[in-house]
Protein backbone atom coordinates (compact mmCIF):
# COMPACT_ATOMS: atom_id res chain seq x y z
CA UNK A 1 0.00 0.00 0.00
CA UNK A 2 1.71 3.41 -0.83
CA UNK A 3 -0.38 6.14 0.70
CA UNK A 4 0.98 9.10 -1.62
CA UNK A 5 -1.07 7.09 -4.10
CA UNK A 6 -4.57 7.65 -1.88
CA UNK A 7 -7.01 10.05 -2.74
CA UNK A 8 -8.01 11.97 -0.18
CA UNK A 9 -11.38 10.38 0.59
CA UNK A 10 -9.45 6.93 1.06
CA UNK A 11 -7.18 7.91 3.08
CA UNK A 12 -9.95 9.08 5.54
CA UNK A 13 -11.71 5.06 5.40
CA UNK A 14 -7.67 3.79 6.42
CA UNK A 15 -7.45 6.32 9.05
CA UNK A 16 -10.89 5.51 10.64
CA UNK A 17 -10.07 1.84 10.34
CA UNK A 18 -6.35 2.71 12.30
CA UNK A 19 -4.83 1.11 9.58
CA UNK A 20 -2.21 4.34 8.99
CA UNK A 21 -1.51 7.43 10.58
CA UNK A 22 -1.03 10.96 8.76
CA UNK A 23 2.68 10.70 9.68
CA UNK A 24 2.76 7.90 7.32
CA UNK A 25 1.30 9.42 4.68
CA UNK A 26 3.59 12.62 4.73
CA UNK A 27 6.52 10.33 4.97
CA UNK A 28 5.17 8.32 1.81
CA UNK A 29 4.57 11.53 -0.20
CA UNK A 30 8.63 13.11 0.90
CA UNK A 31 9.47 9.60 -0.27
CA UNK A 32 7.49 10.41 -3.79
CA UNK A 33 8.60 14.00 -3.91
CA UNK A 34 12.11 12.61 -3.81
CA UNK A 35 11.57 10.19 -6.55
CA UNK A 36 9.36 12.34 -8.40
CA UNK A 37 9.66 16.00 -8.51
CA UNK A 38 12.87 16.43 -10.20
CA UNK A 39 11.11 15.24 -13.09
CA UNK A 40 7.93 17.26 -13.21
CA UNK A 41 9.24 20.10 -10.69
CA UNK A 42 5.59 20.81 -9.54
CA UNK A 43 6.86 22.00 -6.16
CA UNK A 44 8.43 25.35 -5.31
CA UNK A 45 8.92 24.19 -1.72
CA UNK A 46 8.38 20.76 -0.13
CA UNK A 47 9.30 20.20 3.48
CA UNK A 48 7.28 17.72 5.29
CA UNK A 49 8.83 19.07 8.97
CA UNK A 50 7.06 22.61 7.76
CA UNK A 51 3.84 21.03 7.47
CA UNK A 52 0.94 22.93 9.33
CA UNK A 53 -1.29 21.05 10.96
CA UNK A 54 -4.31 21.67 14.29
CA UNK A 55 -5.42 19.58 16.88
CA UNK A 56 -8.93 18.96 15.57
CA UNK A 57 -11.52 16.43 16.15
CA UNK A 58 -10.46 12.57 14.31
CA UNK A 59 -14.26 13.49 12.82
CA UNK A 60 -13.20 16.18 10.82
CA UNK A 61 -13.53 15.90 6.98
CA UNK A 62 -10.22 16.20 5.89
CA UNK A 63 -8.56 14.98 9.18
CA UNK A 64 -5.14 14.03 8.19
CA UNK A 65 -5.18 14.33 4.85
CA UNK A 66 -1.84 16.24 3.45
CA UNK A 67 -3.00 19.35 0.48
CA UNK A 68 -0.61 21.71 -1.34
CA UNK A 69 -1.29 25.03 -2.16
CA UNK A 70 -0.33 27.21 -4.87
CA UNK A 71 2.25 29.70 -4.16
CA UNK A 72 -0.85 32.54 -4.42
CA UNK A 73 -2.25 31.60 -1.64
CA UNK A 74 -1.11 32.98 1.94
CA UNK A 75 0.29 30.60 4.43
CA UNK A 76 1.29 32.16 7.52
CA UNK A 77 4.82 32.75 8.06
CA UNK A 78 5.76 30.80 4.77
CA UNK A 79 7.22 32.23 1.59
CA UNK A 80 4.92 33.39 -0.94
CA UNK A 81 6.15 34.25 -4.50
CA UNK A 82 3.41 33.75 -6.97
CA UNK A 83 6.72 32.29 -8.37
CA UNK A 84 7.94 35.63 -9.44
CA UNK A 85 11.34 37.14 -8.82
CA UNK A 86 9.74 40.56 -7.05
CA UNK A 87 8.27 38.14 -4.35
CA UNK A 88 11.19 37.05 -3.52
CA UNK A 89 11.58 36.79 0.20
CA UNK A 90 8.32 37.66 1.44
CA UNK A 91 6.59 36.15 4.23
CA UNK A 92 2.97 35.90 4.18
CA UNK A 93 1.72 37.95 7.58
CA UNK A 94 -1.80 35.59 7.92
CA UNK A 95 -3.57 32.46 6.87
CA UNK A 96 -5.83 32.47 3.54
CA UNK A 97 -9.28 32.14 4.75
CA UNK A 98 -8.61 29.08 2.75
CA UNK A 99 -5.86 27.94 4.45
CA UNK A 100 -8.32 28.83 7.72
CA UNK A 101 -10.69 26.40 6.70
CA UNK A 102 -8.91 23.30 5.42
CA UNK A 103 -6.22 23.44 8.85
CA UNK A 104 -9.87 23.50 11.07
CA UNK A 105 -11.11 20.75 8.77
CA UNK A 106 -8.08 18.57 10.24
CA UNK A 107 -5.99 18.80 6.89
CA UNK A 108 -2.25 19.14 6.67
CA UNK A 109 -0.96 22.15 4.60
CA UNK A 110 2.61 21.02 3.13
CA UNK A 111 4.10 22.14 -0.27
CA UNK A 112 3.84 25.20 -2.20
CA UNK A 113 3.24 24.14 -6.10
CA UNK A 114 4.67 26.05 -8.99
CA UNK A 115 2.86 28.06 -11.52
CA UNK A 116 2.66 30.79 -14.17
CA UNK A 117 4.25 34.09 -12.56
CA UNK A 118 1.07 35.60 -10.57
CA UNK A 119 -0.82 33.23 -12.96
CA UNK A 120 -0.26 34.97 -16.00
CA UNK A 121 -0.09 32.00 -18.42
CA UNK A 122 -1.40 28.81 -19.96
CA UNK A 123 1.79 26.42 -19.35
CA UNK A 124 3.57 26.67 -16.04
CA UNK A 125 6.44 28.45 -18.78
CA UNK A 126 6.54 31.78 -17.44
CA UNK A 127 7.51 30.30 -13.56
CA UNK A 128 10.56 32.24 -11.85
CA UNK A 129 11.91 28.78 -11.00
CA UNK A 130 11.63 27.60 -14.36
CA UNK A 131 8.73 25.61 -16.06
CA UNK A 132 6.77 22.54 -14.70
CA UNK A 133 6.71 19.38 -16.78
CA UNK A 134 3.87 17.22 -17.54
CA UNK A 135 3.99 13.69 -15.57
CA UNK A 136 2.18 12.22 -18.79
CA UNK A 137 5.14 13.27 -20.87
CA UNK A 138 7.88 15.59 -19.44
CA UNK A 139 8.26 16.71 -23.07
CA UNK A 140 5.01 18.84 -22.58
CA UNK A 141 3.67 21.34 -20.42
CA UNK A 142 1.48 20.86 -17.57
CA UNK A 143 -1.13 23.41 -18.46
CA UNK A 144 -1.31 26.62 -16.60
CA UNK A 145 -1.51 28.57 -14.40
CA UNK A 146 -1.74 25.91 -11.82
CA UNK A 147 0.30 23.65 -13.37
CA UNK A 148 2.36 22.45 -10.31
CA UNK A 149 -1.26 21.66 -8.37
CA UNK A 150 -2.40 19.36 -11.20
CA UNK A 151 1.06 17.94 -11.68
CA UNK A 152 1.80 16.95 -8.16
CA UNK A 153 -2.00 15.29 -8.04
CA UNK A 154 -1.58 13.40 -11.71
CA UNK A 155 1.92 12.07 -10.51
CA UNK A 156 0.70 11.29 -7.19
CA UNK A 157 3.08 13.23 -4.86
CA UNK A 158 -0.01 15.41 -3.45
CA UNK A 159 -3.17 13.90 -2.76
CA UNK A 160 -5.23 16.82 -3.29
CA UNK A 161 -3.88 20.36 -3.91
CA UNK A 162 -5.58 24.26 -4.15
CA UNK A 163 -5.49 26.21 -7.37
CA UNK A 164 -6.64 29.75 -8.47
CA UNK A 165 -8.81 30.21 -11.80
CA UNK A 166 -9.17 33.67 -13.35
CA UNK A 167 -9.64 32.23 -17.16
CA UNK A 168 -9.11 28.74 -16.65
CA UNK A 169 -6.19 28.55 -14.54
CA UNK A 170 -7.41 25.26 -12.50
CA UNK A 171 -9.37 23.40 -15.32
CA UNK A 172 -6.91 23.70 -18.38
CA UNK A 173 -4.27 22.23 -16.20
CA UNK A 174 -6.67 19.34 -14.99
CA UNK A 175 -7.83 19.12 -18.33
CA UNK A 176 -3.83 18.46 -19.50
CA UNK A 177 -2.79 16.47 -16.38
CA UNK A 178 -5.84 14.08 -16.69
CA UNK A 179 -7.20 15.34 -13.38
CA UNK A 180 -10.15 16.79 -11.65
CA UNK A 181 -10.40 20.60 -11.29
CA UNK A 182 -13.50 22.97 -10.41
CA UNK A 183 -13.52 26.50 -10.83
CA UNK A 184 -16.49 27.58 -8.37
CA UNK A 185 -19.12 30.56 -8.78
CA UNK A 186 -18.08 33.57 -8.37
CA UNK A 187 -17.70 34.50 -4.57
CA UNK A 188 -18.26 30.78 -3.60
CA UNK A 189 -15.00 30.48 -1.93
CA UNK A 190 -13.40 33.53 -0.26
CA UNK A 191 -10.49 35.39 -1.91
CA UNK A 192 -8.89 36.97 1.04
CA UNK A 193 -5.26 36.19 1.06
CA UNK A 194 -5.27 35.17 -2.30
CA UNK A 195 -2.37 37.20 -4.39
CA UNK A 196 -5.27 39.10 -6.39
CA UNK A 197 -4.49 38.72 -10.47
CA UNK A 198 -7.76 40.17 -12.01
CA UNK A 199 -10.27 40.70 -8.67
CA UNK A 200 -13.89 40.79 -10.76
CA UNK A 201 -12.63 36.74 -12.39
CA UNK A 202 -10.34 35.04 -9.36
CA UNK A 203 -11.69 31.92 -7.68
CA UNK A 204 -9.98 28.94 -5.86
CA UNK A 205 -10.95 25.84 -6.13
CA UNK A 206 -9.71 22.46 -5.31
CA UNK A 207 -7.47 20.01 -7.90
CA UNK A 208 -8.07 16.35 -7.20
CA UNK A 209 -7.79 12.73 -8.14
CA UNK A 210 -11.31 12.13 -8.27
CA UNK A 211 -14.66 13.98 -8.58
CA UNK A 212 -15.11 12.55 -4.92
CA UNK A 213 -12.53 14.12 -3.54
CA UNK A 214 -13.51 17.58 -5.09
CA UNK A 215 -16.80 17.44 -3.68
CA UNK A 216 -15.12 16.73 -0.74
CA UNK A 217 -12.53 19.46 -0.68
CA UNK A 218 -15.09 22.51 -2.30
CA UNK A 219 -17.25 21.29 0.85
CA UNK A 220 -14.98 22.23 3.13
CA UNK A 221 -13.60 25.84 1.20
CA UNK A 222 -16.77 27.02 0.25
CA UNK A 223 -19.05 29.88 2.57
CA UNK A 224 -19.47 33.33 3.08
CA UNK A 225 -16.47 35.07 4.61
CA UNK A 226 -17.07 38.44 6.24
CA UNK A 227 -13.09 39.57 4.93
CA UNK A 228 -14.07 38.85 1.42
CA UNK A 229 -16.91 41.76 0.07
CA UNK A 230 -17.67 39.81 -3.03
CA UNK A 231 -18.14 36.51 -0.60
CA UNK A 232 -21.93 34.78 -1.37
CA UNK A 233 -23.95 34.75 2.24
CA UNK A 234 -25.54 31.80 0.91
CA UNK A 235 -25.71 27.99 2.19
CA UNK A 236 -23.00 25.49 0.89
CA UNK A 237 -24.76 22.06 0.44
CA UNK A 238 -23.67 19.10 1.45
CA UNK A 239 -21.69 18.22 -2.00
CA UNK A 240 -20.61 14.39 -1.28
CA UNK A 241 -24.45 13.94 -1.27
CA UNK A 242 -25.57 14.45 -4.35
CA UNK A 243 -22.81 11.93 -5.45
CA UNK A 244 -24.20 8.71 -6.92
CA UNK A 245 -27.94 10.53 -7.78
CA UNK A 246 -28.66 9.47 -10.81
CA UNK A 247 -29.04 11.68 -14.03
CA UNK A 248 -31.76 10.57 -15.81
CA UNK A 249 -33.38 13.48 -17.03
CA UNK A 250 -30.78 16.32 -17.12
CA UNK A 251 -30.98 18.36 -19.65
CA UNK A 252 -27.22 19.00 -21.36
CA UNK A 253 -26.72 21.92 -23.28
CA UNK A 254 -23.99 21.97 -25.95
CA UNK A 255 -23.03 25.10 -27.16
CA UNK A 256 -22.94 24.88 -30.98
CA UNK A 257 -19.97 27.73 -31.07
CA UNK A 258 -17.59 25.48 -29.12
CA UNK A 259 -17.51 22.51 -31.19
CA UNK A 260 -18.16 23.53 -35.10
CA UNK A 261 -15.55 24.14 -36.85
CA UNK A 262 -15.42 27.45 -39.12
CA UNK A 263 -16.93 29.37 -36.05
CA UNK A 264 -13.48 31.52 -35.86
CA UNK A 265 -12.27 29.34 -32.31
CA UNK A 266 -8.77 28.18 -32.56
CA UNK A 267 -8.38 24.56 -33.84
CA UNK A 268 -10.02 21.78 -32.04
CA UNK A 269 -8.02 18.90 -31.94
CA UNK A 270 -9.93 15.84 -33.57
CA UNK A 271 -9.09 13.44 -30.79
CA UNK A 272 -10.99 16.31 -28.00
CA UNK A 273 -13.62 16.73 -30.90
CA UNK A 274 -14.50 13.03 -30.57
CA UNK A 275 -14.00 12.43 -27.40
CA UNK A 276 -16.36 15.47 -26.52
CA UNK A 277 -19.18 15.64 -29.29
CA UNK A 278 -19.58 11.89 -29.66
CA UNK A 279 -17.97 9.58 -27.29
CA UNK A 280 -18.82 11.85 -23.85
CA UNK A 281 -22.67 12.38 -25.55
CA UNK A 282 -23.05 8.84 -25.71
CA UNK A 283 -22.34 8.14 -22.44
CA UNK A 284 -24.51 11.18 -21.22
CA UNK A 285 -27.40 9.69 -23.14
CA UNK A 286 -26.85 6.21 -21.84
CA UNK A 287 -27.33 7.23 -18.24
CA UNK A 288 -30.50 8.90 -19.22
CA UNK A 289 -29.95 12.42 -19.69
CA UNK A 290 -31.09 14.27 -23.25
CA UNK A 291 -28.08 16.35 -24.75
CA UNK A 292 -28.91 19.39 -27.04
CA UNK A 293 -27.51 22.08 -29.05
CA UNK A 294 -27.84 25.32 -27.61
CA UNK A 295 -26.43 28.58 -28.79
CA UNK A 296 -23.76 31.06 -27.02
CA UNK A 297 -23.88 33.77 -29.75
CA UNK A 298 -20.80 35.92 -28.25
CA UNK A 299 -18.57 32.94 -27.42
CA UNK A 300 -16.26 34.64 -30.09
CA UNK A 301 -15.57 37.57 -28.41
CA UNK A 302 -14.56 35.73 -25.14
CA UNK A 303 -11.11 35.74 -25.48
CA UNK A 304 -11.06 39.42 -26.97
CA UNK A 305 -13.43 40.30 -23.82
CA UNK A 306 -10.77 38.88 -21.46
CA UNK A 307 -7.65 39.85 -22.94
CA UNK A 308 -8.78 43.09 -22.45
CA UNK A 309 -10.00 42.83 -18.70
CA UNK A 310 -7.81 40.70 -17.20
CA UNK A 311 -4.75 42.75 -17.99
CA UNK A 312 -6.24 46.22 -17.00
CA UNK A 313 -7.46 44.43 -13.32
CA UNK A 314 -3.84 42.65 -12.83
CA UNK A 315 -1.82 46.10 -14.12
CA UNK A 316 -3.72 47.73 -11.00
CA UNK A 317 -3.69 44.87 -8.67
CA UNK A 318 0.13 44.56 -9.00
CA UNK A 319 0.91 48.31 -8.60
CA UNK A 320 1.42 47.27 -4.97
CA UNK A 321 4.33 45.82 -6.00
CA UNK A 322 6.53 48.74 -6.38
CA UNK A 323 9.97 47.40 -3.66
CA UNK A 324 8.52 49.24 -0.69
CA UNK A 325 6.40 46.73 0.69
CA UNK A 326 7.30 43.23 -0.62
CA UNK A 327 9.96 41.45 -1.50
CA UNK A 328 12.07 42.31 -3.69
CA UNK A 329 13.84 46.00 -4.01
CA UNK A 330 16.38 47.64 -6.75
CA UNK A 331 19.54 49.02 -4.32
CA UNK A 332 20.67 51.61 -6.72
CA UNK A 333 18.15 53.58 -7.17
CA UNK A 334 18.97 57.68 -7.32
CA UNK A 335 14.94 58.63 -6.16
CA UNK A 336 11.66 56.99 -5.61
CA UNK A 337 10.57 56.81 -8.69
CA UNK A 338 13.73 55.44 -9.96
CA UNK A 339 13.43 52.46 -7.43
CA UNK A 340 9.60 51.84 -8.44
CA UNK A 341 10.88 51.53 -12.05
CA UNK A 342 13.89 49.45 -11.40
CA UNK A 343 12.55 47.23 -9.19
CA UNK A 344 9.11 46.55 -11.48
CA UNK A 345 11.29 46.58 -14.59
CA UNK A 346 14.01 43.92 -12.58
CA UNK A 347 11.25 41.90 -10.58
CA UNK A 348 8.76 41.06 -13.33
CA UNK A 349 9.02 38.67 -15.93
CA UNK A 350 8.11 39.32 -19.68
CA UNK A 351 4.25 37.80 -19.37
CA UNK A 352 3.78 40.09 -16.74
CA UNK A 353 5.14 43.27 -17.92
CA UNK A 354 3.79 42.51 -21.23
CA UNK A 355 -0.12 41.98 -19.14
CA UNK A 356 0.81 45.39 -17.36
CA UNK A 357 1.88 46.85 -20.48
CA UNK A 358 -1.26 46.01 -21.98
CA UNK A 359 -3.46 46.66 -19.31
CA UNK A 360 -2.39 49.81 -18.74
CA UNK A 361 -2.68 50.89 -21.99
CA UNK A 362 -6.44 49.78 -21.98
CA UNK A 363 -6.98 51.79 -18.90
CA UNK A 364 -5.65 54.75 -20.34
CA UNK A 365 -6.86 58.09 -20.79
CA UNK A 366 -8.24 58.19 -24.62
CA UNK A 367 -8.68 54.32 -25.02
CA UNK A 368 -10.63 53.26 -21.67
CA UNK A 369 -13.95 53.98 -23.44
CA UNK A 370 -12.72 52.00 -26.48
CA UNK A 371 -11.75 49.06 -24.63
CA UNK A 372 -12.10 48.00 -21.36
CA UNK A 373 -15.72 49.90 -21.10
CA UNK A 374 -16.51 48.13 -24.22
CA UNK A 375 -15.38 44.77 -22.57
CA UNK A 376 -17.33 45.43 -19.40
CA UNK A 377 -20.22 45.68 -21.63
CA UNK A 378 -19.58 42.80 -24.22
CA UNK A 379 -19.09 40.82 -20.72
CA UNK A 380 -22.41 41.58 -19.72
CA UNK A 381 -23.77 40.34 -23.19
CA UNK A 382 -21.66 37.21 -22.73
CA UNK A 383 -22.84 36.58 -19.31
CA UNK A 384 -26.49 37.12 -20.97
CA UNK A 385 -26.09 34.31 -22.99
CA UNK A 386 -25.29 31.81 -20.31
CA UNK A 387 -28.31 33.18 -18.25
CA UNK A 388 -30.53 32.33 -21.66
CA UNK A 389 -28.92 29.32 -22.09
CA UNK A 390 -29.37 27.71 -18.36
CA UNK A 391 -33.17 28.81 -18.99
CA UNK A 392 -33.26 25.62 -21.47
CA UNK A 393 -30.65 23.20 -19.85
CA UNK A 394 -29.31 22.39 -16.04
CA UNK A 395 -25.68 21.95 -17.50
CA UNK A 396 -23.12 22.56 -20.59
CA UNK A 397 -21.00 20.61 -21.65
CA UNK A 398 -17.44 21.61 -23.78
CA UNK A 399 -13.83 20.31 -24.23
CA UNK A 400 -11.87 22.34 -21.67
CA UNK A 401 -8.97 23.07 -24.01
CA UNK A 402 -9.02 22.76 -27.49
CA UNK A 403 -6.28 20.12 -27.80
CA UNK A 404 -3.76 17.72 -25.35
CA UNK A 405 -0.87 19.11 -23.86
CA UNK A 406 1.45 20.72 -26.28
CA UNK A 407 5.78 20.90 -26.05
CA UNK A 408 7.28 23.01 -24.28
CA UNK A 409 8.62 26.33 -25.96
CA UNK A 410 5.87 25.25 -29.25
CA UNK A 411 3.50 28.83 -28.14
CA UNK A 412 5.67 30.36 -26.15
CA UNK A 413 6.90 32.61 -29.01
CA UNK A 414 3.12 34.00 -29.86
CA UNK A 415 1.37 35.52 -26.41
CA UNK A 416 -1.98 35.51 -28.93
CA UNK A 417 -1.62 31.69 -29.47
CA UNK A 418 -1.10 30.82 -25.99
CA UNK A 419 -4.20 32.97 -24.86
CA UNK A 420 -6.65 30.76 -27.64
CA UNK A 421 -5.59 27.72 -25.28
CA UNK A 422 -7.69 29.10 -22.44
CA UNK A 423 -10.60 29.57 -25.71
CA UNK A 424 -13.18 27.01 -23.25
CA UNK A 425 -12.91 27.80 -20.61
CA UNK A 426 -12.96 31.74 -20.27
CA UNK A 427 -16.33 32.05 -20.36
CA UNK A 428 -17.24 30.84 -17.37
CA UNK A 429 -14.69 33.41 -15.26
CA UNK A 430 -16.56 36.62 -17.50
CA UNK A 431 -20.27 34.96 -16.76
CA UNK A 432 -19.03 33.94 -13.25
CA UNK A 433 -20.73 30.48 -13.29
CA UNK A 434 -18.83 27.51 -12.12
CA UNK A 435 -17.13 25.01 -13.94
CA UNK A 436 -15.42 21.23 -13.63
CA UNK A 437 -12.94 19.32 -15.72
CA UNK A 438 -12.76 16.14 -15.71
CA UNK A 439 -11.12 13.37 -18.12
CA UNK A 440 -12.86 11.74 -20.72
CA UNK A 441 -10.54 10.32 -23.10
CA UNK A 442 -6.77 9.80 -23.70
CA UNK A 443 -5.04 10.48 -27.16
CA UNK A 444 -2.11 8.38 -27.44
CA UNK A 445 1.00 10.55 -29.16
CA UNK A 446 4.72 8.56 -29.46
CA UNK A 447 3.70 6.01 -27.33
CA UNK A 448 2.99 8.72 -24.19
CA UNK A 449 -1.10 8.53 -22.58
CA UNK A 450 -2.38 12.21 -23.10
CA UNK A 451 -5.61 12.93 -21.30
CA UNK A 452 -8.62 14.79 -22.57
CA UNK A 453 -10.61 16.89 -20.12
CA UNK A 454 -14.44 17.45 -20.63
CA UNK A 455 -15.95 20.60 -18.73
CA UNK A 456 -19.35 21.11 -17.32
CA UNK A 457 -20.39 24.39 -16.56
CA UNK A 458 -23.76 25.21 -14.38
CA UNK A 459 -25.90 28.15 -13.72
CA UNK A 460 -24.33 30.20 -10.30
CA UNK A 461 -23.97 28.31 -6.98
CA UNK A 462 -25.02 25.09 -8.75
CA UNK A 463 -21.87 23.18 -8.04
CA UNK A 464 -24.17 20.47 -6.40
CA UNK A 465 -25.01 19.57 -10.47
CA UNK A 466 -21.58 19.73 -11.32
CA UNK A 467 -20.52 17.18 -8.90
CA UNK A 468 -23.42 14.95 -9.92
CA UNK A 469 -22.85 14.94 -13.62
CA UNK A 470 -18.98 14.72 -13.69
CA UNK A 471 -19.34 11.36 -10.63
CA UNK A 472 -21.91 9.70 -12.90
CA UNK A 473 -20.09 9.50 -15.96
CA UNK A 474 -16.32 9.33 -14.16
CA UNK A 475 -18.04 6.30 -12.60
CA UNK A 476 -19.17 5.29 -15.55
CA UNK A 477 -16.44 5.40 -17.55
CA UNK A 478 -13.79 4.95 -15.37
CA UNK A 479 -10.92 7.02 -16.90
CA UNK A 480 -9.64 8.04 -13.03
CA UNK A 481 -8.83 4.30 -13.09
CA UNK A 482 -7.31 4.14 -16.33
CA UNK A 483 -5.37 6.82 -15.70
CA UNK A 484 -4.26 5.87 -12.85
CA UNK A 485 -5.55 8.35 -10.35
CA UNK A 486 -7.32 5.96 -8.18
CA UNK A 487 -6.06 2.53 -7.61
CA UNK A 488 -8.14 0.13 -5.15
CA UNK B 1 -0.37 46.47 -37.88
CA UNK B 2 -0.14 50.20 -36.75
CA UNK B 3 3.25 50.70 -35.18
CA UNK B 4 3.16 51.50 -31.21
CA UNK B 5 4.91 53.40 -28.98
CA UNK B 6 4.84 51.75 -25.31
CA UNK B 7 7.57 54.40 -23.51
CA UNK B 8 4.43 56.34 -22.24
CA UNK B 9 2.67 53.72 -20.98
CA UNK B 10 5.32 52.31 -19.69
CA UNK B 11 6.31 55.40 -17.87
CA UNK B 12 2.38 55.02 -16.46
CA UNK B 13 3.07 51.78 -15.43
CA UNK B 14 6.17 53.04 -13.69
CA UNK B 15 7.88 50.20 -15.13
CA UNK B 16 11.25 50.49 -16.84
CA UNK B 17 11.54 48.87 -19.68
CA UNK B 18 14.94 48.22 -21.72
CA UNK B 19 15.23 49.12 -25.51
CA UNK B 20 15.09 45.44 -26.49
CA UNK B 21 12.27 44.67 -24.39
CA UNK B 22 10.57 47.51 -26.03
CA UNK B 23 11.56 46.20 -29.90
CA UNK B 24 10.10 42.61 -28.49
CA UNK B 25 6.90 44.19 -27.07
CA UNK B 26 5.71 46.81 -29.48
CA UNK B 27 4.72 44.10 -32.41
CA UNK B 28 3.39 42.13 -29.82
CA UNK B 29 0.95 44.52 -27.88
CA UNK B 30 -0.10 45.97 -31.71
CA UNK B 31 -0.84 42.37 -32.21
CA UNK B 32 -2.91 41.42 -29.41
CA UNK B 33 -4.43 45.08 -30.05
CA UNK B 34 -5.30 43.97 -33.72
CA UNK B 35 -6.76 40.33 -32.40
CA UNK B 36 -9.06 42.61 -29.75
CA UNK B 37 -9.93 44.59 -32.38
CA UNK B 38 -12.88 42.49 -32.94
CA UNK B 39 -14.90 43.86 -29.89
CA UNK B 40 -16.02 47.06 -32.59
CA UNK B 41 -18.03 44.32 -34.25
CA UNK B 42 -20.80 44.04 -30.91
CA UNK B 43 -23.60 46.24 -30.65
CA UNK B 44 -23.28 48.11 -27.01
CA UNK B 45 -25.51 50.68 -27.60
CA UNK B 46 -27.43 50.31 -24.12
CA UNK B 47 -25.76 48.16 -22.40
CA UNK B 48 -24.83 48.08 -18.89
CA UNK B 49 -21.60 46.99 -18.36
CA UNK B 50 -20.83 44.19 -15.84
CA UNK B 51 -17.50 44.90 -13.62
CA UNK B 52 -18.00 41.83 -11.39
CA UNK B 53 -20.30 38.81 -11.87
CA UNK B 54 -22.62 39.01 -8.79
CA UNK B 55 -25.48 41.26 -7.47
CA UNK B 56 -23.98 42.35 -4.34
CA UNK B 57 -23.41 46.39 -4.04
CA UNK B 58 -22.07 48.15 -1.03
CA UNK B 59 -21.09 45.31 1.14
CA UNK B 60 -20.06 47.23 4.57
CA UNK B 61 -19.19 45.61 7.70
CA UNK B 62 -20.13 46.78 11.25
CA UNK B 63 -18.24 50.43 11.76
CA UNK B 64 -16.77 49.57 15.22
CA UNK B 65 -12.82 50.08 16.32
CA UNK B 66 -11.05 47.21 17.07
CA UNK B 67 -7.46 46.89 18.97
CA UNK B 68 -4.56 46.39 16.78
CA UNK B 69 -1.54 44.54 18.41
CA UNK B 70 1.25 46.77 18.19
CA UNK B 71 3.86 44.09 17.69
CA UNK B 72 2.12 42.42 15.08
CA UNK B 73 2.80 46.27 13.12
CA UNK B 74 6.27 46.18 13.80
CA UNK B 75 6.33 42.54 12.16
CA UNK B 76 4.48 42.74 9.59
CA UNK B 77 6.90 45.97 8.41
CA UNK B 78 9.39 43.90 9.28
CA UNK B 79 8.74 41.88 5.99
CA UNK B 80 9.54 44.27 3.97
CA UNK B 81 12.85 44.76 1.69
CA UNK B 82 13.52 48.04 4.17
CA UNK B 83 12.25 49.45 7.13
CA UNK B 84 13.21 51.25 10.17
CA UNK B 85 10.75 50.84 13.67
CA UNK B 86 7.60 51.46 12.45
CA UNK B 87 8.88 52.86 9.03
CA UNK B 88 8.88 51.62 5.87
CA UNK B 89 12.34 53.03 4.72
CA UNK B 90 12.53 54.34 1.06
CA UNK B 91 15.09 56.41 -1.39
CA UNK B 92 14.80 60.45 -0.62
CA UNK B 93 11.90 62.03 -1.93
CA UNK B 94 12.54 65.54 -1.38
CA UNK B 95 15.52 67.13 -3.90
CA UNK B 96 18.17 69.17 -2.63
CA UNK B 97 17.97 72.88 -3.60
CA UNK B 98 20.45 73.26 -5.74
Amino acid sequence: MILSEKTASQLSALYKEKKCAPDETLKSLGEAVRAKDARTRAYIQFDPSRARRRDVSKDAPLWGVPIAVKDNICVADEEITCASKILQGFISPYHATVIEKLLAAGAVICGRTNMDEFAFGSSCETSFYGPTRNPRDPGRVPGGSSGGSAACVADHTAIAALGSDTGGSIRQPASLCGVVGIKPTYGRVSRYGLVAFASSLDQIGPITKDVRDAALLLGVLAGHDPKDSTSANLPVPDYPEVLGRPIKGMKIGIPREYLSSGSGQSGISPAVQKAVREDAVRVLERLGASCREVSLPHTAYAASTYYIIAPSEASSNLARFDGVRFGFRHRGGKNLLEMYEKTRGEGFGAEAKRRIILGTYSLSSGYYDAYYLRAMKVRTKIKNDFDEAFKQVDVLLTPTSPSTAFKLGEKSTDPVEMYLSDIYTISANLAGVPAISIPCGIEERAGKPLPIGLQFMAKPFDEAALFQVAHAFEQHTDFHKKLGNVKE
Amino acid sequence: MTPIDLRPVARLARLHLTDAELKTLEPQVARILDFIESLKAVKIEGVEPTSHPLSLSNVFREDKPEAFDGAALEAFIKRSPGSRGNFFEVPKIIEDKS
